[in-house]
Parts: structure tokens; C-alpha cells; sequence
């Protein structure tokens, strides 16, 4: 311990601290202010993508067309889906690993600062670009998140080329975040942290680095496929030359369902890190947890046409992918029950990070059984493109990932700010957003199963009521984030002092340094903990 | 005083959720559909619901029975356990069992979802957008089948019937009791053909087709819509199935098959510009106006304005070619398989002469029937 204080002292006083003004921001190297960045940059866009959500739900409130036009709808619902994914969630999980990565495995800083610079760097400059369709002639990309060809192609609005090169830009800033995490975890832990003591969160970020290296590039190749044929000729995706449509949705897919993934793993590895804390008992079954993580994320490349039971793909095709899928359940049960194991028989507080674990367990698992139900393939049929696939993707996605990295920032917000969260708020914030998702998105369940589709600006007269629920919870939902944004500036500007170890049963490296976490850390390789030898 | 008001809140919310549970308004579950298919797909869904359900209880039952028993506040103390391989082992294969046996059933379903063979009516099913064409293959009968909600509906300047949204001019009228084949594909972009009551939903896809088949036992109307997303119009091209006896049906075809005849015969007869505009109108509404909206102005940068365009007011054959064929590399579909020689030459003038592109020429019904008649011809060589 004492060696560890001492590196310390020397840190807080060493020549380096941060730089002065933007250029502090602009240039830096250091993970945690690269961190911060990532961190803000998602929750501008989470609120973004909010607004547009609650655009859709305010159309959407009543049968009938009130608010905006059908081509301007498709623009929000593509747009929604294209910032949450790539502007919210990927780069919250990016910073949080930023900040935490370095700090858990004892490492001084990311493995390649400068390009930590520059993929962040990247972000600001795809997405001003992508959000600077809406003012273009003929609008936003309107043809869904997915983008099926030809809608995306011969049928797409001008601005795709602009979306095509902002698609291309996050996925360069992708591989590299992905590349740096690789090398940090791989090349820069502590003496003596074995692959198999390193903390979940950094395992699962492992995995999902790995996955994003894989499928970042079949993303940039079918955009850039789509580019040419729209530009150049070519017929990937027309058949009146010799292409398929369908080949589309196979690259597309093939991306996409390991892009699940790489939503998800980061958080199973912040919820197995949070649960052990407040359930002050070790993590149960903690080699099945890797095991489990990593055949997930193989698994992943094997069910992509589950997304595409209706396309006619041949029987063969269509059982091989529905057994495929229904087998993720199985690793992904694994997981849910350590989770409980470790709860079992535990000591148990219930601080609002541990509030938003309880609640991603409770709601990801009520997303992965409509997950299973999606995977029988014959009733996917009726699933399929309705809202309750909507339900589904939402609650794995929102209560899941969003909650996830609530509950993550929540946790770790006293190691960054050196403040206590005003519990009260936490616990306010919290339920409000526990009532809200609910609200929205359970009731999708019942209007998919009743036969309304997705993607549509108006409906029958028989989903009306769910409907407006659906929007009244929305509203709610979206309203109380501003409660989340809240905490946040106030735990960066004062607050009650925290400790090192800030909360009571939280074990690891990044416990033992003060809080706030001096700009640099571990400058020496630290002695691991009693709880890591 | 409060007993009083609680009673009434207590009834009130009773009464809410009984007449909740009547009115179709809070649907919550699938169709179990009028097909044998839609039956099994109906029973697939709950059995696979209800083991969710029972595993749920168990998962989070521990789960809250742990939150509440070992809690500090309550002066639990940890354990020290955290691994048990037995435990694990035990986790991953009892999943696998039930997974294993859901299998079953859900194959031997979609075995015969696939099976299309030895049908006994072919339908050709092609997704434009927006709408749909029916082809009775073998019967020489074709047509389209738009929405027909007016739009006053949709823009809330009239009241919403029963089926809006879900009623169109045309309906797919299909005999029972008779094994119908649907062969699916499209003329734009990817459509989804579905109709929940008979657990049909397969993706019409441009330059391909696709299979799907389907016995009705009852009698009735089935409403379905477009399920994949396929441009502005996307939520306004429903599907509307009418299953009736196999004499119904019989009855149906001669009689259809006769209308589709005299339409042929009215394009040789002359029409006025008066009559050819007010029948323009009404095509323009239903076959033009979702792009280029109903006055004439299109949306800048999406689709051209009509009103004052060099086309309409210029010359009347580029005029006429660009309706018959369309314009590839854009949204511009070819109507000539789409309308009638009538339909055609009435729409034409129409955009020739409405909103101040006031040219004051007719096209003429016979003019367009000539136009369209050696180049199917050509088509067909």
C-alpha cells in the first residue's frame, strides 16, 4: 500500500498536469480527459436521439397525421436509430472504457494515446455530417437504420453519399478505439494480473473489441457498395444487372447482429462489476462468465439471416439460423444466473448504481425472452417487422445497454469527480426512468402481437390506446434524463468528498487510487490488491 | 366520505378494464388466424411464451427473494462462495433440453410452411409503391388494389371509420378451402406482403420471387399491411384478403373478367376534355398525388412539381413517354401496365391542364390504347 501512496504523491505533483484552455481538449493524449470527451459527446447525442424519438411518439400519439409529414417520419426513424446506435451507446461504452480500462488493469494511460486522439476526434466531424442532411435537399437518409437497398440506393434521397462517408468515418474511428483497447489489455496490465484475474468489464470489452475489428470493415464494405452502384454503375444490389437485393441484407446482417453484440458485452461486463460491489460477495462463477462472453460473441457470426426469416431463404437456411439463434439463449441464460448467484446469499445495498443493475437484469432478460419467442422461425412470421420486434430491441437496448452505462456512470462518477451523487436524486432519476421505459415499450409487445407494423407514420384505430401510452411513458422516460443530466454537472461541481474506495464492498485497482483520480495514474506498475493476488 | 371516493375510483377502474378487456381497442396477443398454419404458428407462440414465463418466475423469484432476505439492512452477512462447476454445468444443459424441445414442434411447422407444392390457384402478388397488384394467373385478370381511406381521414378532417387504414378499392378475393399458391415480388423496391390471419408474411423483393402458400377454412375479410419498410408511403398500403366460397368465387372471376373487357372497349370510344379531366382528377389523387401531392408541387428535391414543369406544359409525346414508361435511376414508375388506356390519356390531360398549366388539349383514350399495344409486343420478343 505504501509504495502505492507513494507514486501517487509523486503523480498529483508531477511536471504534467492538464493543458490550459480548448487546446487541453483538442490535443490530448490522456485517457481520462479522452474519456470525459466520449462520455459528453454520447449524452449530447443520447439527447439528440431523444428529441427525435419523442418526435416519432408525439406523431404517433393518435391515429391520424398531426405533427409531421410520412417522408420526414422515415427521416427521424432512420436517424434515431443511426445516432443512438453509433453516437450514444458505441462511443459511451468507448469512454467508459477509456477512462476505466487503463485504471483497472494498472496501466499508465491507453497503449496509443494519439490515436486515441484522433478516433475520438473523428466523431464530431461524422456525425455534424450526418445530422447536416436534415437541411439538405430532399432530406435525411429516410430509409430505415438498415438502409435495404434498393430503397437505399436507387430510391434514396441525394444526401446517402453524405451518410455512406460519415458511415465510413465512425467505423475508422471504431476500428481504432477497438485496436487501442486490444493493445492496452493485452500489452499494458499490472504485474501478475493473469489474463484470467482481469475485471469482467475489461474481458468483455476484450471480446467486443475483437467483434468490432471483424464487422466494422463488412459495414464499410456494403456502404461501400451501395456507393457504387449509385455512383458508378455497378449492380450489386439490382438485379436488372446481374445483382441481388437480398445479398444486401446478408452483408448488411452480418455486421449487424455482432454490432448486438458489441452493444451488449460491454455492458454485461459493467453490471458484473457493479452487482459483486453492492452484493458485497465476489463475482460467481467468474471463468463461466468469460467463457459464456466469448462463445456469445462466436455464436454471433453464425445467426444473422435470423433478421431475414422472410426474405425466402431456403428451408435448410432458415433451420439452420433458428437453431443457431435459439443456442445464444444459453450463454446468455449462463449469465443471467451468475448474475442471481452472486446476489444469493450476498450483503445486499441498493445505491442507485445498484438500482439500474437490478433493474438492466430484471428488463434485459424480459428483452432476451422475446429474443428466444423471435427466434422460432415460423412465428417470426408473424413477428417480424411489427412492434413487437420493436418491443424487443428497445429492451435490450434502453433498460439493457442505456441503463447499463447509467449505472456504470453512476458508479464510477465519484472516482471522476472526487463527489458523492446526491442519492435522492439518483434514486428519483432512477425511478422515474424504470416507470417510463416500462410504460413505452412494454405495451409495443401487445400492439406487434395485434398486427401493427413498424416504421409507419399512422395506424389502424385498433392500436390507438397503446399508442398513446406508449407516447405518455416516452414523454416521461425522455423528460427524466434531464434529471440524469443534472446529476451529472452536480456531482462535477461539489458534493460530499468521496473516498478511494467510494463504495463500501467495491474491490479492483481503480479503488485504490484517491478520488478524484489524479491526471495521471499508475506512472509505476502498482502491487496488486489482497482481492486480485 | 373516502370510502365513497375510493369505491367509486375502484369501480371505475373495474369498469375500465372490463370494457378494456371487451372493445377489440386492447388487443394484446396474435391471431390464432382461419388457416391449419396459422393454428400451429398461434400454438407455437404460447408454448414458447409460456416457458419464458416459467422461467422467469424461477429466475427472478430467486432474484427477489434475495433482494429481500439478503439485504445488510436486514443484517445479512456475505457469503463467501463463487464458483460451483456442478451448478453450471446443470444451468447450461437444462436450457439446452427445453431449447431442444421447442425445436421440434417449430420444425415440423415450418417444414410445412415450406411446403408449396400442388396448389390449386396461383396468385401473383407484385408490390408498387404504394400498392398492390393481384395477378390471377391462368384467369387473364389483373388489377391493383389501393387504399381508400380518403385523405381528409388521414389529415384529421374527418371523422375515422371502422377499418381506416385497412380498406382498399380492390379486394383479393380468394376462394376457401382451396390450397392457393402466392408468388411474391416486386416492381421498386422491397415490399412484405402479410396478412396476420392466415400467418402469411414474406418479402416481395424486385427481380425475384418468392413463395408463400395458404388454405382459408372460413369465410370472411383479412386485413394485412406492407411490413417492410418501403419508402414515404409505407404505412398506407394495406392488404385486404376476402375469402369466399369456391361458386362465390367462380362467380367473381366471370364477372370481373367481363368489367375488365368493357374497360377495353370504352378507350375507342370519344371522350370530351370536361369528362377526360374530371376522371384525371381522380386518377392523379389515387395514382400521382402521394409524389407529387395534390397541388401540383411535388417536394423540392424529391419529386418535381408538375405545375408549370417543362414537361406538362411542353411536348405532349415526352409527356406521354415519361407516364408510359417512368424514368429510370428515379421514383418515376411506368404506369402503362398500372392504368387503363382511359386512365392514362384522362390523367395526362388532366396535368396538362389543372393548376394553371392551362394547355386546353385532350390525349385522347384511343391515341394511348394505339401507344400501348405494338409495344407489349415489343416487350414480349
Amino acid at each position: 500500500m505504501s509504495t502505492l501512496d507513494t507514486t501517487l504523491e509523486q503523480d498529483t505533483h508531477a511536471h504534467h498536469g492538464p493543458a490550459k484552455g480548448l487546446g487541453r481538449w483538442l490535443f490530448t493524449t490522456n485517457h481520462k480527459d479522452i474519456g470525459s470527451m466520449y462520455l459528453w459527446f454520447s449524452l449530447l447525442m443520447f439527447f439528440i436521439g431523444g428529441c427525435m424519438a419523442l418526435m416519432i411518439r408525439a406523431e404517433l400519439f393518435q391515429p391520424g397525421l398531426q405533427l409531421v409529414e410520412p417522408g420526414f417520419f422515415n427521416q427521424m426513424t432512420t436517424m434515431h436509430g443511426l445516432i443512438m446506435v453509433f453516437g450514444a451507446v458505441m462511443p459511451a461504452f468507448v469512454g467508459l472504457a477509456n477512462w476505466m480500462v487503463p485504471m483497472m488493469i494498472g496501466a499508465p494511460d491507453m497503449a496509443l494515446p494519439r490515436m486515441n486522439n484522433w478516433s475520438f476526434w473523428i466523431l464530431p466531424f461524422a456525425f455534424a455530417m450526418l445530422i447536416s442532411t436534415l437541411f439538405m435537399d430532399g432530406g435525411a437518409p429516410n430509409f430505415g437504420w438498415t438502409f435495404y437497398a434498393p430503397l437505399s440506393t436507387t430510391y434514396a434521397p441525394p444526401s446517402v453519399t453524405y451518410f455512406i462517408f460519415a458511415i465510413h468515418m465512425m467505423g475508422i474511428s471504431s476500428i481504432m478505439g477497438a485496436i487501442n483497447i486490444i493493445a492496452t489489455i493485452l500489452n499494458l496490465r499490472a504485474p501478475g494480473m493473469t489474463m484470467m484475474k482481469l475485471p469482467l468489464f475489461c474481458w468483455t470489452w476484450l471480446i467486443t473489441a475483437f467483434l468490432l475489428i471483424a464487422v466494422m470493415p463488412v459495414l464499410a464494405g456494403v456502404v461501400t457498395m451501395m456507393l457504387m452502384d449509385i455512383h458508378f454503375g455497378t449492380s450489386f444490389f439490382d438485379a436488372g444487372g446481374g445483382g441481388d437485393p437480398v445479398l444486401f441484407q446478408h452483408v448488411f446482417w452480418f455486421f449487424g447482429h455482432p454490432e448486438v453484440y458489441i452493444m451488449i458485452l460491454p455492458a454485461f461486463g459493467i453490471i458484473s462489476q457493479i452487482i459483486p460491489t453492492f452484493a458485497r460477495k465476489r463475482l460467481f462463477g467468474y471463468a463461466s462468465m468469460v467463457y459464456a462472453t466469448a462463445s456469445i460473441a462466436i455464436l454471433s457470426f453464425l445467426v444473422w439471416a435470423h433478421h431475414m426469416f422472410t426474405v425466402g431463404i431456403p428451408l435448410a437456411g432458415e433451420l439452420f439460423f433458428m437453431f443457431a439463434t435459439m443456442l445464444i439463449a444459453v450463454p446468455t441464460g449462463v449469465k443471467v444466473f451468475n448474475w442471481v448467484a452472486t446476489m444469493f446469499r450476498g450483503s445486499m445495498t441498493f445505491e442507485t448504481p445498484m438500482l439500474f443493475a437490478l433493474a438492466f437484469v430484471v428488463l434485459f432478460t424480459i428483452g432476451g425472452f422475446s429474443g428466444l419467442m423471435l427466434a422460432i422461425a415460423p412465428v417470426d412470421f408473424q413477428y417480424h417487422d411489427t412492434y413487437f420486434v420493436v418491443a424487443h430491441f428497445h429492451y435490450v437496448l434502453v433498460p439493457g445497454a442505456v441503463f447499463s452505462i447509467m449505472a456504470g456512470a453512476y458508479y464510477w462518477l465519484p472516482k471522476w469527480t472526487g463527489h458523492m451523487l446526491d442519492e435522492r436524486m439518483g434514486k428519483l432519476h432512477f425511478w422515474l426512468s424504470f416507470i417510463g421505459v416500462n410504460i413505452t415499450f412494454f405495451p409495443m409487445h401487445f400492439i406487434g402481437l395485434a398486427g401493427m407494423p413498424r416504421r409507419i407514420p399512422d395506424y389502424a384505430l385498433q392500436f390507438a390506446d397503446f399508442n398513446m401510452v406508449a407516447t405518455v411513458g416516452a414523454f416521461i422516460f425522455g423528460l427524466s434524463q434531464l434529471v440524469f443530466l443534472w446529476n451529472v454537472i452536480a456531482c462535477v461541481r461539489g458534493g460530499r468528498k468521496a473516498e478511494a474506495r467510494a463504495w463500501e464492498g467495491a474491490e479492483g485497482l481503480e479503488w485504490e487510487v484517491p478520488s478524484p483520480a489524479p491526471y495521471h495514474t499508475f506512472s509505476e506498475p502498482p502491487k496488486l490488491p489482497e482481492s486480485l493476488r | 366520505m373516502g370510502r365513497t371516493i375510493i369505491k367509486t375510483i375502484v369501480s371505475g377502474l373495474a369498469l375500465a378494464l372490463y370494457s378494456g378487456a371487451v372493445s377489440a381497442e386492447w388487443e394484446v396477443n396474435l391471431t390464432p388466424g382461419v388457416t391449419d398454419i396459422s393454428s400451429s404458428v398461434f400454438d407455437l407462440h404460447m408454448t414458447i411464451f409460456w416457458i419464458c414465463v416459467a422461467i422467469a418466475l424461477v429466475v427472478f423469484g430467486v432474484m427477489f427473494w434475495s433482494i429481500f432476505h439478503h439485504r445488510k439492512s436486514r443484517g445479512a452477512q456475505a457469503h463467501h462462495f463463487h464458483e460451483n462447476t456442478l451448478v453450471e454445468v446443470i444451468w447450461t444443459v437444462i436450457p439446452i433440453l427445453i431449447l431442444v424441445a421447442m425445436a421440434v414442434p417449430a420444425t415440423a411447422t415450418l417444414v410445412e410452411m415450406y411446403d408449396t407444392d400442388e396448389a390449386e390457384l396461383d396468385v401473383q402478388i407484385t408490390g408498387y409503391q404504394w400498392k398492390w397488384r393481384y395477378d390471377y394467373l391462368d384467369q387473364d385478370l389483373n388489377f391493383f388494389s389501393n387504399l381508400s381511406t380518403p385523405r381528409e381521414q388521414i389529415s384529421n378532417e374527418a371523422d375515422k371509420q371502422e377499418h381506416y387504414l385497412l380498406e382498399v378499392d380492390r379486394h383479393l378475393v380468394l376462394p376457401v378451402d382451396t390450397k392457393i399458391r402466392f408468388l411474391l415480388t416486386s416492381n421498386d423496391v422491397i415490399h412484405s406482403w402479410w396478412v396476420p390471419a392466415l400467418a402469411v408474411k414474406k418479402d416481395a423483393i424486385p427481380g425475384f420471387i418468392n413463395e408463400a402458400w395458404a388454405v382459408i377454412n372460413e369465410p370472411g375479410i383479412y386485413r394485412g399491411q406492407c411490413a417492410e419498410l418501403c419508402g414515404k408511403d409505407h404505412g398506407f398500403m394495406p392488404v385486404v384478403v376476402e375469402a369466399v366460397s369456391k361458386d362465390e368465387f367462380q362467380q367473381w372471376l366471370a364477372q370481373a373478367q367481363a368489367e375488365k373487357q368493357a374497360e377495353a372497349a370504352a378507350a375507342e370510344r370519344t371522350w370530351t376534355l370536361d369528362e377526360l379531366m374530371q376522371q384525371g382528377e381522380q386518377v392523379y389523387v389515387r395514382a400521382c398525388a402521394a409524389c407529387h401531392l395534390p397541388n401540383g408541387e411535388g417536394v423540392p428535391g424529391a419529386f418535381p412539381a408538375l405545375k408549370g414543369s417543362p414537361i406538362a406544359m411542353g411536348d405532349v409525346a415526352a409527356h406521354i413517354d415519361i407516364v408510359l414508361n417512368g424514368k429510370s435511376g428515379t421514383a418515376m414508375q411506368a404506369f402503362r401496365d398500372q392504368l387503363s388506356a382511359t386512365e392514362l390519356a384522362a390523367v395526362i390531360t388532366y396535368e396538362r391542364n389543372a393548376w394553371g398549366n392551362s394547355l386546353g388539349e385532350a390525349v385522347s383514350p384511343a391515341q394511348i390504347a394505339r401507344l400501348l399495344e405494338p409495344s407489349t409486343g415489343e416487350a414480349e420478343q
